[in-house]
């Protein structure tokens, strides 16, 4: 056994291009609804790839397809160039975490991460030896004989991660493995989980509800919903360009408003004619919906050059601590509601105060069209 | 690294499939041995009633006589009004002391409710004696009665009233220990007068208890044959008329015919209390404020003067059988013997029946404990055969429902039966443990279930991952965090065994006679000491059992589980 510490190496069937975890078009049904429809991905070796979506989208599925836990109904997974699609778990490579920890609340810690170890027949010092060197990995070094009602809940997901590794998987699986965790305790674990994923190189698939979770850890991100993907990306590809309406609505926040295509990088929203770099390949005329972050409304350094410029009033402004949210209707617009987040000290630079009118910018480059009618 | 697990990926994939065999074919074999134990007899009890004696279908005929028969439907409604009487009486005591014991703040709860607790752990013959005891024809208290007789429906319904309380006292404390304070703090913010609150907070928050009690006592009077059999005299009841006609007749027909009559109204109340429990759950939240009573001087000393009377009534009543047995020549010479003990000078059997019973309700907490905990781990932990275990819960839940004079009778029509390869243990121990599992099978089942239930559901998938075999898992880590819940099922399978009359009378042998069934043959034949003196044996092994179990528990948790210990 390898040990975990080394830089991973690639393996005869590792080459660049043909990806580690293969799924083609998965299907699986639960009685009269679609948990996956014609789900198909590729993850390379050594990724850290992120599931996300909200509660229903299929994403935990998936991941126990990929398991075997819940086998899918139609479609193959190939797993470093195997097909496990009929294989039962145990005869996949992989170590799983779940949101519970499922720490056998009856063994030592020690017990818990040999689990599977003695069970391969080793002798008892390499896996002792093994053992220790899982729980150093981990932190939790002085914990062996402890059990887990005797850990905090950081501590527990902690013992559960070395015992899903202590087999040396080629696959990482984790099930919203923070979700149970304080606030506190989640942001460590997210960065200790990702600096262990990288110090091992070991494929890693995690599935999430939180976005910032996914942003902040994972190397691509799979949206989900309903059962099919939205989009796979990085996470700026799916903050910035987001290729749907629940993409770009479930992944940060951000304004949707009806509009309809005026020409060429033209839009009309409410009688405003403004520019648009993602306007193309609709037709003229044609109704559309316009999406723009709050963040990206501009109020410092505007000129008589600058583009999308248009006067607003501040409906309300809420404080929420290092931004204030606002809501703006533009003067030549009055049906409109705009959503703008403006930074503590600017908010205390220009003195913005409910009831003013500002004098704002929408970048071109900022204003997201989606068709209209798409699900969100 | 994948290289190391990939080493022997065909014996990985072997293994698993083993897995799965090994677990279907555990589905395959609970299914069978449910539809055997439980299914089949109740099936032959059922076709029974609709044949004559040669086995010939001769469709409601049995019925037409039975209903045609004044002497014999007469009974029901014997039955009936027993019944009712005992569920009258028993109820608002056992409510009474319930809310004594959960709303005041009198000492020693524990020792009360142990006290109420004790008919638990004597045959339904026990109060019954100890009433012949007090009240019959030489009984030293007869003057009470002005000149009616013990022998009869006021025997029948004092003695039920006493083997019933605890049962309804389990229902009852468990309902009204249920009770979220900030209702009553409502009520009191709102000025609302204690009678008031009384009726409209803590009456409805135990009504599915009162309910459900209520069914439960009813169907324990309409089914025990103990009683009736000690005390009842010439009031006849279904249960002894099911006796009858099937030991003292030989009428099996008629006898399935009583049977299936018996079986209604505890269907009606496994139905009832299935929607009671449903509904149940959604009456308290988790949020609720558990409700800690007040001090209430009056409230309290009343309470504890009422509890002190009733549960010293209670163990007075056991104490007098017990008294009893080690009386020389009652009422008459009135020093201690051991002589009652001498089974020999009252039955051939001699003292082979209560190991018998010894033997048997050992057996039957052993088996059953295996195959209860095992089957119920397939039923809720595995995956395979989702149809055979979706049967096997629906089977393991039916006992429940069956009375156990009933499910006797089904055993004597299954296992008697010509066609049957079975029939050779006919009248032997291994019918009589088999039956008893069968008989107690629901409540030991629902115990495991709610015990793995609390499991986290992953274990299995984690193990898997780990490729660790199933049965491995549930060696190293199901049966030990499951140990007291195991405990409980079988001190629970070997109380019942021990002091269960009802099933075991049709189906022992002349070797394997059980205590039980040897209290109510000596009783029969006059020799209510000795049938006293078994009856207090029975007791003693069931508390001793008792007191066993709750040292066990000690000891499991200070040795075996220190893993629950922060």
């Amino acid at each position: 056994m390898k040990s975990l510490s080394e830089p991973v190496a690639h393996g005869s069937n590792g080459s660049a291009a043909a990806p580690f975890l293969r799924i083609d078009r998965l299907k699986k049904r639960f009685g009269a609804f679609t948990a996956l429809n014609d789900v198909s991905l590729a993850v390379r070796r050594g990724e850290f790839v992120c599931f996300l979506g909200p509660s229903g989208c299929g994403k935990t599925t998936l991941l126990r397809a990929i398991a075997g836990l819940d086998p899918q109904d139609e479609g193959t997974i190939e797993i470093a160039g195997r097909d496990v699609s009929r294989l039962p778990p145990a005869a996949r490579d992989f170590g799983i975490v779940f949101q519970s920890y499922a720490l056998f609340p009856n063994l030592t810690v020690a017990a818990n991460v040999g689990y599977g170890l003695v069970n391969r027949g080793r002798p008892r010092a390499e896996i002792g030896a093994r053992v220790r060197e899982l729980l150093r990995l981990v932190g939790l070094a002085d914990q062996e004989t402890k059990y887990p009602v005797q850990l905090s809940g950081g501590q527990q997901q902690r013992v559960a991660l070395a015992r899903a590794l202590a087999t040396s998987p080629g696959l990482l699986l984790l099930d919203e493995p923070l979700s149970a965790l304080d606030a506190r305790v989640r942001l460590r674990l997210r960065d200790e989980i990702k600096m262990l994923q990288r110090r091992l190189g070991v494929t890693t698939i995690m599935v999430t509800h939180d976005q910032e979770e996914a942003l902040s850890m994972a190397d691509r991100i799979v949206v989900m919903n309903h059962g099919a993907i939205e989009q796979v990306g990085t996470p700026a590809e799916i903050y910035r360009t987001p290729a749907s309406a629940f993409v770009a609505d479930f992944v940060g926040s951000m304004t949707f408003l009806d509009a309809e295509v005026a020409g060429p990088g033209r839009i009309r929203l409410g009688g405003i004619d403004l520019s648009c770099t993602d306007a193309n390949g609709f037709a003229r005329g044609a109704p559309v919906r316009v999406g723009l972050r709050p963040e990206e409304v501009r109020v410092r350094n505007i000129d008589g050059a600058t583009a999308n410029r248009l006067d607003a009033k501040i409906e309300s402004l809420d404080f929420l601590g290092s931004f204030c949210r606002a809501q703006l209707k533009p003067d030549a617009a009055p049906g409109v509601t705009i959503l703008a987040d403006f930074s503590a000290n600017l908010v205390r630079d220009l003195k913005v105060e409910e009831g003013q009118t500002l004098t704002v910018a929408l970048p071109p480059e900022a204003l997201r069209i989606f068709a209209r009618g798409e699900a969100r | 690294m994948s290289v190391a697990a990939l080493e022997r990926p065909a014996s990985a994939a072997q293994r698993v499939s083993r897995d799965a065999l090994v677990m279907r074919a555990g589905v395959v074999l609970l299914v069978a041995w449910l539809l055997i134990t439980i299914a089949l007899p109740l099936w032959s009890l059922l076709s029974k009633s609709f044949q004559d004696a040669d086995g010939h279908f001769v469709g409601l005929a049995n019925y037409v006589r039975y209903f045609s028969t004044p002497s014999l439907f007469n009974s029901i409604f014997n039955s009936l009004w027993v019944a009712v009487a005992a569920t009258a009486i028993v109820i608002p005591l056992a409510f009474l002391y319930a809310y004594a014991l959960t709303r005041t703040r009198m000492p020693a709860k524990g020792l009360f409710y142990a006290a109420a607790l004790l008919p638990l752990f004597a045959p339904s013959l026990l109060p019954a004696i100890s009433l012949v005891y007090l009240f019959g024809n030489q009984g030293f208290l007869k003057g009470l009665l002005f000149g009616a007789s013990i022998y009869g429906p006021i025997g029948i319904v004092v003695a039920q009233v006493f083997y019933c309380f605890p049962h309804a006292l389990i229902i009852l404390v468990a309902a009204l220990a249920l009770a979220d304070a900030r209702l009553y703090e409502v009520a009191e913010a709102l000025g609302t007068t204690k009678p008031r609150i009384f009726r409209t907070v803590t009456l409805p928050g135990a009504k599915f208890g009162l309910i459900n009690a209520c069914f439960v006592v009813f169907t324990l009077v309409v089914t025990d044959f103990g009683i009736a059999k000690v005390i009842g005299g010439q009031f006849n009841v279904l249960a002894t008329d099911a006796y009858k006609q099937v030991v003292g007749q030989q009428n099996f027909a008629m006898g399935a015919v009583v049977g299936m009559i018996l079986l209604l109204p505890a269907v009606l109340a496994f139905a009832i209390d299935r929607v009671v429990q449903r509904r149940q759950i959604a009456l308290l939240s988790a949020r609720a404020v558990p409700l800690e009573p007040r001090p209430n001087k009056l409230r309290d000393m009343a309470l504890i003067a009422y509890a002190v009377a009733l549960g010293a009534l209670i163990a007075g009543v056991l104490g007098m059988a017990v008294w009893a047995s080690f009386i020389k020549y009652w009422p008459y010479n009135l020093s201690l013997t051991l002589s009652n003990y001498d089974f020999s000078s009252f039955d051939s059997a001699a003292w082979s029946p209560y190991f018998n019973s010894l033997k048997m309700a050992t057996l039957a907490a052993l088996i059953g404990t295996v195959i209860v905990f095992t089957g119920a781990y397939l039923v809720e932990k595995t995956k395979v055969a989702p149809a055979g275990r979706a049967i096997a819960h629906l089977l393991a839940m039916l006992p429940m429902a069956v009375p156990g004079l009933v499910l006797g009778l089904g055993y004597v029509f299954f296992v008697n039966a010509r066609w049957n390869p079975l029939n050779v243990f006919y009248g032997t121990l291994i019918v009589l443990v088999v039956n008893s599992i069968a008989h107690f099978y629901t409540v030991a089942h629902i115990t495991a279930l709610t015990a793995l239930k609390q499991i986290d559901p992953e274990f299995e998938s984690v193990s898997a991952s780990l490729k660790v075999p199933v049965w491995r898992t549930f060696r190293r880590v199901t049966v030990p965090i499951c140990l007291p819940a195991i405990i409980d099922i079988a001190i629970y399978l070997f109380v019942n065994a021990l002091t269960t009359v009802s099933a075991v009378i049709f189906l022992y042998g002349p070797a394997t006679k059980p205590a039980s069934v040897a209290i109510v043959h000596m009783d029969e034949a006059g020799f209510t000491a000795g049938a006293a003196a078994m009856a207090t044996l029975i007791v003693l092994t069931a508390l001793g059992a008792k007191l066993l179990h709750v040292l066990l528990d000690r000891l499991v948790l200070l040795r075996l589980q220190a893993w629950r210990r922060r």
